[in-house]
């Protein structure tokens, strides 16, 4: 779990390291832009600004949707108290417990094979 | 680990699954690969419960773990600079059921209740956690998150100073 917080205030900073980039989700912060509108904005190629765009949404800063041939770019969930991030580090935790649970319980399967056919008090 | 190490077979994993029953209630389910009996084992011996329940790799260290496992007993597990869980077995049946209360968050505590139920030689593990409002479900945060929550904090604090400029 911690991993993969760390991870995310990895790419979060990152993509905040840059100060288009900060400009960017200034300019979403006011309004969803299509990838044309803000390569114009910024006086960048669609390239450019496709890949400054990317970086946020990997950060999960931002988030795009593409309808028809137009890709509209806005404000991503990056809330910690979302439910949706809650969820993840909840199930991080105990799905990490788990396997280790795995092991023990390997384990005692083993030991109870060995010391014969009955279970363990 | 070690069984790796000894060439062993790895146990099967199964998919944790976690779902939001309620505002204040979350379940987690999970399949495990022994009788109920094994698994009840591991959860009720400190001695097996504190080498799972902490895992390392998530920067977590079980300093201390006390456990009386059985209606009505206290438990206490402690992870260093005076951070302690402790509460209370509500119920302990075994090998289907242990209930305990969370009160280290005084008001904020929560009721977690974990069922297993056998079906050919496998166990289904059910943990419920049951908080006392939904303010306290979002402040739990899965319990080991508080370090970086600051941090997260400070990152939150600095996004909607962006977002939020009219200028």
């Amino acid at each position: 779990m911690v991993h993969y917080l760390t991870a995310r205030l990895d790419a979060s900073f990152a993509a905040l390291s840059d100060s288009t980039r900060r400009g960017v989700l200034e300019q979403l912060g006011r309004e969803e832009a299509s990838i044309t509108d803000l390569a114009d904005r910024f006086h960048m190629t669609l390239t450019g600004m496709r890949k400054h765009v990317g970086v946020l949404e990997q950060a999960g800063l931002v988030v795009t949707e593409k309808v028809g041939r137009v890709r509209t770019c806005r404000i991503g969930p990056r809330r910690l108290e979302e439910v949706s991030a809650w969820i993840e580090r909840y199930h991080e935790l105990w799905d990490t417990r788990f396997g280790e649970l795995d092991h023990v319980i390997d384990e005692l399967k083993r030991k109870e094979t060995t010391d014969g056919s009955k279970p363990p008090r | 680990m070690e069984a790796s190490r000894r060439g062993e077979l790895e146990p099967t994993k199964h998919l944790t699954k976690v779902e939001r029953r309620s505002d204040r209630e979350v379940v987690v389910t999970r399949r495990f690969e022994a009788p109920a009996q094994l698994v009840f084992e591991a959860w009720s011996k400190p001695e097996l419960f504190e080498r799972w329940w902490a895992p390392r790799s998530m920067g977590m260290t079980l300093r201390s773990c006390e456990m009386d496992v059985r209606t009505g007993g206290t438990y206490r597990l402690g992870f260093g600079d005076g951070m302690d869980f402790f509460g209370r077995y509500l119920e302990v049946t075994p090998p289907s059921r242990i209930v305990w209360t969370n009160e280290e968050g005084g008001e904020n505590g929560s009721v977690t209740t974990v069922t297993l139920s056998e079906t050919d030689g496998t166990t289904m593990v059910v943990v419920s956690e049951l908080f006392a409002s939904k303010g306290a479900l979002d402040a739990d945060g899965g319990g080991a998150a508080d370090a970086l929550n600051e941090t997260f904090e400070q990152l939150d604090e600095l996004l909607d100073a962006l977002t939020s400029y009219s200028g």
